[in-house]
């Protein structure tokens, strides 16, 4: 009864705090970037600011849009949210974890995603389709190398839930791995892409030829947009997490645990959160963007690196 | 020994981390980030003899590290580096076929690499099968640069991937004499700069780095 | 059960003699809809306990009486059926009729179609089987020549037709080898075949089922057969003979080949199946016709369900009988999805092609506003193709990549190799399916009119709309009910895997069991509910400005002028540009491709065109192998003598990973 109703507490905390967290998370890395540019860089809480103001703007529609851009917004963002709430921040065993499947993972990210196509295709304008067609694109590589590396992690732990990889991670004797060093590799790189993220796309380009994800919001403004806006966000906030959750398991509060472990899990979350923001601060500082026809390359090479630690995986189980 | 005990776990990241420096040798165009490649390679290299120096308690492998750590990581890329400032504008390096299909075969090569080397060395420690695994890897990815590449210097990459992983694959093994190793390594090296040569020999001659220009002077042309 | 069946079949064969008389076509469609729903009934019945025995009728071949019989798998199939003829049958009802020796032929092929399809389900004798094959087949080749007396759509008919004969005398061969003992299914399942025997009845499934699946490379017939026929018959081909094709691999490979047939007997099928899916699923982003697309995307479909059918061989040969349960559930489950999303997306696409006026998606665009209804089914099947949770079709793909995430369970290197490979190519055809039903809602749905037609169009009514929310009504409630109608169809898993198989469910719960992993579709879909309507009251309570409507903002472009009502049609993204991105990063894979980029001289005033032309790999690679085999051969001994030093150096290196391969080969067996 009282693992049930920690269960039911954490659950909770956890959504309350992505959900605090995702704008904040967005204006770190916004601020990071900045700062190694020589720039004094935007409040932490500017993206906060900006959806509340955009909240209280009067939403235009297009005349050719139809129910599909008042709806696709919350539908994509309850997909996000409900994928974020599976994956666990700083407690695990918490109450969804049961349901806290990576392929059903991946099924919400491909919903949001496919919602945001169509709001991208609705309005009737080129850009928009120009979008949706290479958000498409791009997803047809990363959702195998996703899957792969599911494969990789269903080796080591049993199964493809989460939870239960997570806490195979931190408590079994894993070591380091060459297939986990591959399999995170291949990750990242559909982290980059799922985000929009350079090389793959520019989150901060007013340029229509060369964008994807925003041009598919070309047309969304005042509260559609904030959910957008924040629906990004999150998503960003959710693939921090997984990767935290897979390759930093250390610290998180196993099931059942007190408060006082929580607080903890917290603290290292918060410190993760906070390496890898700074890591995708310096990368893509680092970086050019890269064409849009190179993207399938990229992303082909992080499905092969995902193959490749299968086939170690492969290899090491054999010889166990 | 197995995994989750520091010996196999370094020498496995190091030779995993080799295998994906071969991969980056097959896809990348850029011939900077090609030498930058081949000196990490090196350098990873020089680290896994070292550290199987340490475990196998074989001091003679310290010696290879070094040969290694000072052929590979320093003196080849140095060279290779001031031939291309002088001789060649920084150009790409373009592969023949697709990098997408030279990276599948690649990866097809490693999964055929696996198969081959598991079943043939039952009963060896696990350690060395794996090691042996990824050295074959290594060795069958230079051969393939070797094939896709058209510009010299991504020949002498695929040699030197082709060499890294033969020496990977004896400093893995426990017991063997430093002679060969040190007569490998030497014999790479001229080799190597055989190779050198060969391409400053081509662009003066040809004012190309080109060997499909060799084509037509095979006596009987096309 | 035996009566039921019995005037079903009488029902249906008596339609077709109204139906050659081209009287009251509309009645005559309305009857064929009561036999599918009988037969539902039958199928619905036998899953719930009330099989019926193999049973001989009074009529039959001279040797031995037919057998009739309604297990699991039969009932499960007979469902399946049920649920794409009602709808299509429903559908033809509610279709203009068309000129008077059309219908006649339509009238007279449309019930005998269905008449062979259900024989093929509830034979249980090789004879009845076959019977029933060639029926369905011939039946389905003279709805599609009623509709094209001439031109391409005939040669497409006479293509069909050969693909058809080449699939019905392979199974009859196969059915020689299975059988020495007598064309009953008990008397084969006594001597099971063994040896090279098994061999030769595997290859000849693979081909002759596997060809009227559309199995690569024998699939180059379906995105050209499927959409020539009318709506109707479209439906229940893509949605329904596929599946009785599928009935009838896993009748003869798993049930009556008996259990002992080694592991890489799934191997083949694993790899084939991958193959197609892949092949379909680009070709379906790349199509110009709806209906193509739709039919290319069923080959994908097809593809993913051999997958699984070869993962449960595999599995089942590698003494694996829970993760086999898996694979064939997540077959079984697949191919009832299917049989719903895709019937509906096909009358929707005919809909769309009757209301709006064309299935060239270039023509059509922004009909959500004119056709409400239609756009809310298409948008549910659509999400369904594309494998969204909590739709139906995310149910049993995940089942699907479960079981092929679990493939490293086989303790063989090659397999779980395999198993990995396939599970990125599955991958990537899922995500390409949902690209393809991106485009397609895109296009057809979604953004402005494109022409005149697509502007005046009509939304379904009447018979139309029942015709579509039957089949809308079973994907929703398929989506939130897998889980109890896999345990229905536990039965069916049970005839192919031995009495102490079990579906992989829990309750309401996909379950599987000792690895702890779970999908419960009606927690995802409520908890998704409650997110969306959480959000919108939370984000409604702070902005409460109702939207103004406004000119496309377009990125700045001027808003049209008043002669163009609908804007320029030419500033929407069209069909071929949509797939654009896809053709150029995957196409070469399934499509012979060829691009020319023809640009207007200097001081012309004509625009530039890029014209592309695709050819299906399946034509060039199997339809014309003779030729080139013969050309390449005479090429080849010159080649040889005149190669670059590279070229050598592969030709050696080639042959030292041949060599290696063979090591491999030998030291394992």
């Amino acid at each position: 009864m009282l693992v049930a109703f920690g269960s039911l507490i954490t659950q909770i905390l956890h959504v309350a705090l992505i959900l605090a967290a995702a704008p904040v998370i967005v204006g770190v890395v916004r601020w990071l970037k900045a700062r190694l540019m020589g720039r004094r860089g935007p409040h932490l809480l500017q993206p906060w600011r900006d959806l509340l103001k955009l909240l209280r703007k009067r939403p235009v529609l297009a005349e050719s849009a139809s129910l599909v851009s008042s709806v696709a917004p919350y539908l994509a963002f309850g997909a996000t949210a409900l994928a974020a709430a599976l994956i666990p921040s700083f407690a695990q065993g918490m109450l969804l974890a049961p349901m806290a499947d990576l392929v059903l993972i991946g099924g919400l990210l491909a919903l949001a995603r496919v919602a945001l196509a169509l709001n991208g295709h609705d309005a009737g304008t080129p850009f928009g389709g120009m979008g949706a067609a290479r958000e498409m694109t791009f997803a047809v590589f990363a959702e195998p190398a996703l899957l792969v590396c599911v494969m990789v992690f269903a080796v080591l732990a049993g199964g493809s839930n989460i939870d239960a990889i997570g806490a195979a991670l931190r408590e079994g004797a894993m070591g380091m791995r060459v297939s986990l060093l591959f399999a995170g590799l291949a990750l990242v790189g559909v982290m980059l892409a799922e985000n929009a993220r350079i090389p793959v796309d520019n989150p901060a380009t007013h340029l229509e030829l060369t964008m994807v994800h925003e041009a598919m919001l070309l047309e969304a403004s005042g509260r559609h947009l904030a959910v957008w806006e924040m629906q990004a966000a999150l998503k960003l906030t959710l693939w921090f997490a997984l990767l935290a959750a897979i390759f930093l398991p250390f610290g998180t509060a196993p099931a059942g645990s007190g408060p006082l472990a929580w607080a903890i899990g917290l603290g290292l979350w918060v410190v993760k959160m906070a390496l890898l923001a700074f890591g995708l601060a310096f990368f893509e500082s680092a970086v050019a963007k890269m064409r849009v026809f190179r993207v399938p390359d990229f992303l082909g090479a992080a499905l092969l690196l995902a193959l490749l630690a299968a086939a170690l995986i492969f290899v090491s189980t054999g010889l166990a | 020994m197995g995994f989750g005990q520091l010996p196999y776990d370094v020498a496995h990241v190091l030779g995993g981390a080799m295998l994906l420096v071969s991969f980056v040798l097959l896809y990348q165009r850029r011939t900077a980030a090609l030498v930058n490649a081949l000196a990490l390679q090196g350098v990873l290299l020089a680290a896994a003899a070292v550290w199987q120096g340490y475990v196998q308690g074989a001091p003679q492998l310290y010696a290879t590290g070094l040969i290694a750590l000072a052929a590979k990581g320093i003196a080849i890329p140095l060279f290779l580096r001031r031939m291309m400032q002088s001789r060649m504008p920084d150009r790409a390096v373009e592969p023949a076929q697709s990098i997408g299909l030279s990276m599948l075969g690649g990866v097809l090569l490693v999964a055929l690499a696996i198969l081959v080397v598991l079943p043939a060395t039952t009963g060896a420690r696990a350690l060395a099968r794996e090691d042996l695994a990824m050295a074959l890897s290594i060795v069958l990815l230079g051969l393939l640069t070797m094939i896709t590449r058209r510009s010299a210097l991504g020949q002498v990459a695929g040699l030197m991937t082709l060499e890294n992983g033969l020496v990977l694959g004896a400093v893995g093994v426990a017991g063997m004499p430093l002679v060969i190793e040190l007569s490998t390594a030497g014999l790479v090296l001229v080799v190597i700069v055989i190779a050198g040569f060969f391409a400053r020999l081509l662009r003066e001659r040809f004012d190309s780095l080109d060997t499909d220009m060799l084509h037509t002077h095979r006596g009987e042309g096309r | 059960m035996l009566t039921l069946l019995g005037l079903c079949f009488l029902a249906l064969l008596g339609l077709a003699v109204w139906g050659g008389s081209g009287r009251m076509p509309r009645a005559m469609f309305l009857g064929c809809a009561a036999c599918m729903a009988g037969l539902g009934l039958a199928g619905g019945l036998a899953l719930a306990g009330g099989e019926l025995p193999p049973t001989p009728l009074p009529i039959g071949p001279p040797w031995a009486p037919s057998l009739i019989a309604l297990d699991a798998l039969s009932a499960w199939f007979l469902l399946i059926l049920a649920l794409v003829g009602l709808p299509a049958s429903l559908f033809a009802a509610a279709s203009p009729p068309p000129p008077a020796p059309v219908a006649r032929a339509e009238g007279a092929a449309f019930p005998l179609f269905l008449a062979g399809m259900a024989a093929v389900i509830v034979a249980a004798d090789g004879f009845s089987l076959l019977l029933g094959f060639e029926a369905m087949s011939l039946a389905s080749w003279g709805l599609i020549a009623a509709r094209h007396p001439r031109g391409p759509g005939r040669r497409t008919a006479r293509l069909y037709l050969g693909f058809a004969i080449f699939s019905g005398l392979c199974l009859i061969a196969g059915f020689a080898l299975l059988a020495p003992a007598g064309l009953g299914f008990a008397a084969i399942r006594t001597a099971p075949p063994e040896g090279w025997r098994a061999g030769m009845v595997l290859v000849l499934v693979l081909l002759g089922a596997g060809s009227k699946i559309g199995l690569a490379p024998f699939h180059v017939w379906l995105p050209l057969a499927h959409p020539a026929a009318a709506t109707p018959a479209s439906a229940l081909m893509s949605g329904a003979m596929v599946k009785v094709a599928l009935y009838v691999m896993l009748r003869m490979l798993m049930d009556l080949s008996g259990p002992a047939q080694p592991l890489w007997w799934g191997l083949p099928l694993v790899a084939v199946g991958a193959a197609t899916a892949l092949i379909g699923a680009l070709r379906a982003n790349l199509e110009q016709d709806i209906k193509a697309a739709l039919a290319c995307s069923t080959l994908e479909n097809m593809g993913l369900m051999v997958v699984g059918l070869g993962l449960a061989l595999v599995f089942r040969g590698a003494d694996l009988r829970p993760l086999a349960a898996l694979a064939l559930g997540a077959v079984l489950l697949h191919a009832l999805n299917h049989a719903g999303f895709k019937s509906l997306l096909f009358l929707c696409a005919g809909a769309v092609a009757s209301l709006a006026g064309s299935r060239d998606p270039d023509r059509l665009g922004g009909l959500i506003h004119r056709m409400p209804w239609v756009a809310g089914c298409a948008m549910l099947g659509a999400a369904s193709a594309a494998a969204l949770p909590p739709f139906s079709g995310f149910a049993s793909e995940w089942l699907l990549l479960q079981s092929l995430i679990q493939g490293w369970r086989v303790a063989e290197m090659s397999v779980q190799l395999l198993a990995a490979a396939t599970l990125a190519v599955a991958g990537m055809a899922i995500g390409l399916a949902a690209a393809a039903m991106v485009r397609f809602l895109g296009l057809v749905f979604l953004g402005r009119p494109r022409t005149p037609m697509a502007a005046g169009a009509r939304d379904a009514t009447g018979l139309m709309r029942a015709a579509l929310l039957i089949p809308a009504a079973a994907s929703a409630l398929l989506a939130v009910l897998a889980a109890p109608m896999l345990a229905l169809g536990g039965g069916a898993i049970r005839v192919l895997l031995g009495a102490n198989a079990h579906a992989p469910v829990t309750g309401f719960d996909l379950v599987l069991g000792e690895v702890g992993a779970r999908y419960a579709p009606w927690a995802v879909a409520g908890l998704l509910a409650l997110a969306v309507v959480l959000i919108a009251f939370a984000v409604r309570r702070r902005s409460k400005l109702e939207p103004t409507r406004g000119p496309a903002w377009d990125g700045g472009f001027m808003p049209p002028p008043a002669h163009l009502p609908f804007g320029d049609p030419l500033s929407q993204v069209s069909a071929a540009g949509l797939g654009q991105p896809i053709r150029r990063s995957l196409g070469a894979i399934a499509l012979g491709i060829v691009e020319r980029h023809e640009v207007a001289p200097p001081g012309s005033a004509l625009p530039a065109a890029l014209r592309v032309e695709a050819e299906d790999r399946g034509f060039t690679h199997v339809l014309q192998p003779l030729t080139r085999l013969r050309r390449t051969l005479s090429r080849e001994a010159e080649l040889l003598r005149n190669l670059t030093l590279r070229v050598y150096l592969s030709i050696s290196f080639g042959t030292l990973v041949v060599l290696l391969a063979l090591v491999a080969l030998l030291e394992r067996g």
